[in-house]
């Protein structure tokens, strides 16, 4: 019977051939306007890290008291950063499954060879925990070991794109590398990998900017006055001169991120972190009750804006479009089954069904969702094209049509169709066949 | 030929109505919030940044290893800033330039704030630009009120720590946000950050937008200070003005003359925002990118939405007229002229769409409320609603007028036929 309702529906497209191409062309450019702006959205708010991203949590202290909100922060108003001398006695106390205080870099690679031009590659410092704690992918060597944080040893990793142009691609663990001066050794290779967004440290750095060349410990990136890539907010004048001043500063500008596996260990952190705010009060450095605040990585990329406003209403409008084009296909659909009332008569007359006449216009639904899914499929296809030319271009470089985004394109047009259709299948069913007689 | 006939046949075919009526009341609801984002977006590119843009270029170098903590750090620093500025003065493609830590619309800013007195809390936050006597001449600002720096003012200072310098300069609108009154010259105001000299207005400038250029805030979009200091930082930018029609030059003779002073400094090659010289129109369309794609896309969006509803319109009318050829030779044969038959179906989208204009004002105002509060964004002027009801009015005359004018064509034989 299928074959018979495609044979039935190909020739009443065919004869109303301008209503047709109309509710063609509706589904198709709704469809493509609300899968390009999802492709955006997609790329935006996507887990970087799913199997691990519940597990990831960011803390944060009140270093500055309520009198530091005066409003206009985002959320909150807690700093996204620590002061160095918070994140230190979070290292020290090690309260976590495992933990890392990180900030950005911007050191200069010096090549031994004198003919190359001396870069700044950006980068983290990092605790040896770091890449355990986010899977991070080695092509050679590994990380550091935690006795070098201790030591504060002149070790680097470095990605795969510094090691094809400092070493062509070669292993280079155990080599040197000049960074701001000084000799590292290198002691891990990653193979390609750069999350986006960029999510272990929102707070310092652009969620879709440049990947990280190179990752160093914390500890030695102080001991050699690395400065920060990222921001610095102080809120009042510096202790001292200089790095120094900086370290023993209420200025906040170091990332820290914890890996707590379990509900009891998120507790347990939190109401740790609570005490160490109320510690702090206790011994007067803090003149306000503990304020702290401990968020997994989903609520931390809400937190610090990830997607920013104007995709999302991008995406609202789009799909704003696709329903105007769903009312569009309700009402074109009604004109061109009522249109045949005599022939659903007569062939209720001859006995079909109810079930049958709504099989026979749903099949015909389907293929004009079917026709418009091809053409969306098409557009989002230009759509996206049209995208790389005007979003910014680290944005663009993620949007990308993969096939779970031509398959959703498709099932979202024949959905829409199909929904569109529900009403004007109804009508059809009810026609009397009696009265469509009794007229001819 | 009344109302009440069209009103007593629209009954009838209550469906089509009200989808018709519908989908013209949602199209207005979007293109009415859409056509209002592109407004915005394009009052926000628009707006003057208050520098001279043709011909500026900004240059971004750092030379790893110089520490600003120990005098001889200072010092080596400083007469490396020095030489830079008096290779790139001299530089025949180059009419002025000057040491800085941030620029207009750059997307690097540092912000502190000025206040009115040492210990006083808050104050107006404004971002501020390292500046010495060649910086007014250099962007072009134009001063309002005072004097520019003189070559004697210019001090030396890091990026982070305390700023107190004996004078700046600010823009009006940071002027007025703290000098109500209008008489901000002369005055003192102190830095935030634990300044205990105060810092005299010596002038006033028209304009200066900050390096954040998205911004909702006004303190933050226009609030500028100048301090007269050189930044004694390894990594620093340099603002050059290049002689008219010579930019392209100094494009590359700018990055050549640093790197003949330093050869061990490093300044980027990359493209786009990573690009270590960069010419001021650059700046402005990276700054404002995100903005002309938004604006891009609505616009997109309702040429796509005012399209399907008119075809929408088209196909349900057409089914119409088909469906009454009957009826309508039925009047003509009754003696209804052509007009009558083509004002007849003209009148009847008039219901419909207006019926569907009140629906979507209904809807825009909802839309937006829930915008506002969802997305931050502003109300709705009224201006918009009216414009997009006119037109979605006139595209609705104008989408039925084809039927009609195939409608008013039935000769009144048509009444004499059987189906």
């Amino acid at each position: 019977m299928f074959g018979y309702y495609l044979e039935l529906a190909f020739r009443s497209l065919r004869r109303s051939l301008g209503l047709t191409v109309l509710m063609v062309l509706a589904i198709g450019f709704g469809v493509a306007a609300s899968m390009s702006t999802y492709a955006v959205f997609r790329a935006m708010s996507g887990d970087p890290i799913p199997w691990k991203s519940s597990k990831l949590f960011f803390p944060q202290i009140d270093v500055w008291g309520p009198a530091s909100r005066q409003g206009g922060q985002r959320g909150d108003g807690l700093p996204a950063d620590m002061t160095y001398i918070d994140a230190m006695a979070l290292m020290r106390q090690h309260r976590a499954a495992q933990q890392t205080a990180m900030y950005p870099i911007l050191p200069t690679v010096y090549p031994d060879d004198p003919a190359e031009k001396s870069r700044a590659v950006p980068g983290h410092a990092v605790y040896a925990a770091f890449f355990a704690m986010l899977d991070v992918p080695f092509r050679y060597g590994s990380g550091w070991s935690s006795a070098d944080d201790g030591h504060r040893a002149r070790v680097a990793v470095i990605d795969s794109q510094l090691n094809q142009r400092l070493f062509g691609g070669a292993n280079s663990v155990g080599k040197a590398i000049r960074l701001d001066g000084h000799s590292y050794r290198i002691t891990g290779v990653l193979a390609d990998w750069h999350p986006q967004p960029q999510f272990y440290d929102l707070a310092n750095s652009n969620a879709f900017g440049p990947a990280d060349q190179v990752f160093v410990p914390f500890a030695t990136a102080v001991d050699q006055q690395l400065p920060t890539n990222g921001g610095m907010g102080c809120g009042q004048a510096l202790p001292g001169p200089g790095f120094a001043g900086v370290l023993s500063s209420s200025c906040v500008w170091v990332a820290y991120m914890v890996e707590l596996d379990d509900a009891a260990q998120v507790a347990s952190y939190r109401s740790y972190l609570n005490g160490y705010a109320r510690e702090q009060q206790q011994a007067g450095r803090f003149s306000w009750p503990p304020n702290t605040q401990l968020r997994d990585l989903s609520r931390w990329m809400d937190q610090m804006g990830v997607v920013p406003p104007e995709s999302k209403v991008s995406l609202v409008v789009s799909f704003c479009l696709l329903l105007v084009c769903m009312v569009n296909a309700v009402g074109l659909l009604l004109a061109k089954f009522l249109r045949r009332s005599n022939e659903i008569g007569v062939r209720r007359a001859l006995g079909a069904s109810r079930a049958a006449i709504a099989s026979q216009f749903a099949v015909e639904a389907g293929v004009v969702g079917l026709a418009g899914g091809v053409l969306g499929l098409l557009l989002t296809w230009l759509g996206v094209a049209w995208m790389h030319g005007v979003l910014p271009r680290q944005i663009a470089v993620l949007t990308r049509i993969d096939p779970s985004l031509l398959w959703q394109t498709l099932l979202l047009a024949i959905a829409a169709t199909l929904l569109a259709g529900l009403y004007p299948i109804l009508r059809a069913t009810h026609v009397r066949p009696a009265m469509q007689l009794k007229i001819d | 030929m009344g109302i009440r006939p069209i009103l007593s046949a629209l009954r009838r075919h209550k469906a089509g109505t009200l989808l018709i009526a519908l989908q013209i009341g949602l199209t207005l609801a979007i293109v009415c919030n859409a056509l209002f984002i592109i407004g915005g977006r394009i009052a926000k590119i628009e707006r003057p940044s208050g520098l001279d843009e043709r011909d500026l270029l900004f240059v971004s170098t750092s030379h790893a290893g110089l520490k600003a903590d120990t005098p001889a750090g200072r010092a080596a620093l400083a007469a490396g800033i020095q030489g830079d500025l008096t290779a790139l003065r001299h530089l025949p493609d180059v009419q002025d330039a000057y040491e800085t830590n941030a620029l207009s619309l750059s997307n690097i800013n540092w912000t502190l704030g000025l206040k009115l007195s040492p210990d006083a809390r808050g104050g107006a936050p404004g971002a501020f630009f390292f500046a010495d006597d060649h910086t007014l001449a250099t962007l072009g600002l134009k001063l309002v009120a005072g004097r520019d720096f003189k070559a004697s003012e210019i001090g030396r200072h890091s990026l982070l720590g305390t700023l107190e310098p004996p004078v700046v300069i600010i823009t009006k609108h940071m002027a007025d946000s703290l000098f109500p009154k209008g008489d901000a010259l002369g005055k003192q105001v102190y830095f935030v950050g634990g300044a205990t000299k105060p810092s005299t207005i010596i002038g006033i400038v028209q304009r200066m937008q900050t390096g954040n250029s998205q911004s909702e805030r006004d303190s933050f979009t226009w609030n500028s200070i100048l301090i007269p200091m050189h930044m004694l930082e390894p990594a620093r930018y340099y603002v050059v003005r290049a002689k008219p029609g010579r930019l392209d030059a100094a494009l590359h003779s700018v990055p050549a003359a640093l790197y003949a002073q330093d050869p061990l400094r490093v300044i980027p090659d990359g493209t786009g925002a990573d690009a270590g010289v960069r010419s001021f129109a650059q700046i402005r369309a990276q700054a404002y990118r995100g903005d002309i794609a938004m604006a891009q896309l609505m616009g997109v969006i309702s040429v796509i939405l005012l399209a399907v509803t008119a075809a929408g319109i088209v196909g349900l009318s057409s089914f119409w007229v088909g469906q009454r050829r009957k009826q309508i030779g039925v009047r003509r044969a009754l003696g209804a002229t052509r007009g009558d038959i083509l004002s007849y179906f003209l009148t009847e989208n008039l219901l419909i769409s207006m019926g569907g204009v009140l629906l979507g004002v209904a809807l825009v105002i909802g839309l937006n409320l829930w915008m506002v509060t969802r997305f931050e964004m502003a109300h709705l002027p009224v201006p918009y609603v009216l414009v997009g009801a006119v037109v979605l009015l006139l595209l609705g005359q104008g989408a039925v007028l084809a039927p009609a004018l195939r409608a008013s064509r039935v000769p009144p034989v048509e009444a004499t036929r059987s189906v």
